[in-house]
């Protein structure tokens, strides 16, 4: 019983802060994904990062970071940023639609 | 909302109604107004900031202020010297920008009163603000190299606002006899896309070596070092061999003045006369950033690196290629990437928040050949007051990789193109 309470008081709490995060000013440098990677709905060969899994675009820049991912730019571009930060890029991405 | 090509009196007289009331009546209800935020020039940087501000905040009244009913891109336009692409593709109109709410005033800006936060237009008109952004672009130097004018450069093109100019200097390499010279001469730091002149080399020499081989081209330039240099010089060795020259400023690359006439080109260490001649002047700031108080002394715009509010006017961001972003490179990645940040900070600032230090990233794509993509990013912060390089982050392409990882950087290149035109215009 107290499980599920808590259960449903955290999807509340998730329901409620998904728009406030998606409203929210953008977490430094996650408005210059939108450089390359599309918001709009046309199919473009660079993956759309909006409503994308968060975890998967954490896991996504760590692998860039260590070269453990092959790139050709974003390896450049993901040691610019710690794991917190590209955790709250992610976050950010992930609740906007 | 619909372009217009001056406010409609309509309009107008709301503007000076509401001027009107704002001043007779206390703070309070001032406060409670929508904020007005003029945006000039329509280019990567201020068409991108006026979308977004729309987009953050659709309470704002946005007004958009640009003197070209059609916007031509510069990012790609080699491609269209070098006939690989028709100037159609580089061209992008307001209309969606319209129709997000944004009031689109086809008019040049002639006048920036910064105490009484008005812009002029050409049509005598003012536009009164709340916030400013001036995102003009480049204006060329005609005053630098000796018989360089606007003249001259129907000669000798620049081709360094994509338009007619570009179209020029694909009309004089067309009508040049196999065996010609070609003379690229690049001006010193800072300037509009430091690896263009480079790129541009590369696409010229491809339409050589394809349709008049026996043709050479030279690099005259004022710089000893250049971006992506040891990646162009490679694909110029790879691709090229023979046919490209580079000059650094050291061994006598500097052009110090013309002979349109002769289409003469002038060093401390000899002349040459070319066949078409691609005369890339030294640049400043877009005039309405000078007329608005934003530039200092080298023609540039300081700013703030949180806000990109100017050092010296308030109330005045400047973003793009007329301000001096720290390590930023003037790009039109860079640019958009400003837009947003600037965008986000002038909407916190008009709701009484401080805006938080930012993160910001270019990257920059060039071909050397229609297959052949090379690239340059990093990522940015304020640090001492300016734009600093993140350490470890950035850098260019690796210099020993398969043919196929150019290719998929040229395919980048592309898709780069299509997706951030159709975030600012589509």
């Amino acid at each position: 019983m107290k499980g599920l309470r808590i259960a449903i008081a955290a999807a509340a709490v998730a329901a409620w802060y998904q728009p406030l995060l998606a409203a929210s000013d953008p977490p430094p440098g996650a408005a210059s994904c939108s450089g390359c990677h599309s918001t709009g709905t046309t199919a473009f060969s660079i993956s759309r990062l909006y409503g994308r899994d968060a975890e998967d675009i954490t896991k996504a820049m760590a692998g860039f970071r260590d070269g453990s991912l092959p790139a050709t730019v974003m390896n450049r571009i993901a040691k610019g940023f710690t794991d917190e930060e590209s955790r709250a890029i992610a976050a950010w991405l992930a609740a906007q639609k | 909302m619909g372009i217009s090509h001056r406010i409609s009196r309509r309009d107008f007289c709301r503007v000076g109604a509401a001027a009107a009331a704002t001043a007779a009546l206390p703070l309070p209800a001032f406060a409670q107004a929508a904020a007005r935020v003029v945006v000039i020039g329509g280019g990567f940087g201020g068409a991108s900031c006026a979308r977004a501000l729309k987009q953050i905040d659709p309470k704002l009244q946005v007004t958009l202020v640009e003197q070209s009913r059609t916007f031509t891109a510069c990012p790609f336009s080699n491609n269209v010297v070098a006939g690989l692409r028709s100037i159609e593709q580089q061209q992008f109109g307001y209309d969606k920008i319209a129709a997000s709410g944004v009031t689109v005033v086809v008019q040049a800006a002639t006048a920036v009163d910064a105490t009484a936060r008005t812009v002029g237009l050409a049509d005598g008109t003012s536009l009164p603000y709340d916030r400013l952004v001036l995102s003009p672009g480049i204006d060329l130097r005609f005053d630098v190299l000796q018989g360089y004018d606007e003249a001259a450069a129907a000669k000798m093109p620049h081709a360094w606002k994509a338009g007619e100019q570009t179209l020029l200097l694909r009309k004089q390499l067309e009508a040049m006899d196999d065996g010609g010279l070609v003379v690229v001469a690049a001006p010193a730091n800072p300037y509009r896309c430091p690896p263009g002149p480079y790129e541009r080399a590369c696409l010229i020499a491809y339409y050589l070596k394809t349709k008049k081989p026996r043709s050479k081209l030279l690099i005259l330039d004022a710089k000893d070092t250049f971006s992506k240099q040891r990646l162009f010089q490679n694909a110029w060795k790879e691709l090229y061999p023979g046919m490209v020259e580079w000059v650094s400023l050291s061994q006598g690359g500097k052009v110090n003045g013309v002979d349109a006439a002769t289409n003469t080109l002038i060093t401390d260490f000899g002349n040459h006369t070319a066949q078409v001649a691609n005369v890339i002047p030294p640049q400043r700031a877009g005039r309405i950033a000078m007329i608005a108080g934003a530039t200092d002394k080298t023609g540039w715009c300081a700013i703030d690196p949180v806000t990109f509010e100017s050092k010296s006017a308030p109330n005045i961001h400047v973003i793009g290629d007329a301000c001096l972003a720290g390590s930023m490179p003037k790009s039109a990645f860079t640019a958009n990437s400003q837009a947003k940040v600037c965008a986000h900070a002038i909407a916190a600032l008009l709701s009484g928040r401080s805006p938080a230090a930012p993160k910001l990233i270019n990257t920059c794509y060039s071909l050397a050949a229609p297959d052949y993509g090379i690239s340059i990013a990093g990522v940015y912060q304020p640090k001492n007051g300016l734009l600093a390089d993140v350490e470890g982050a950035g850098g260019v392409s690796p210099l020993d990789v398969p043919r196929d990882f150019r290719a998929r950087e040229a395919h980048y290149a592309q898709t780069w193109f299509a997706t951030i035109t159709a975030e600012v215009f589509g």
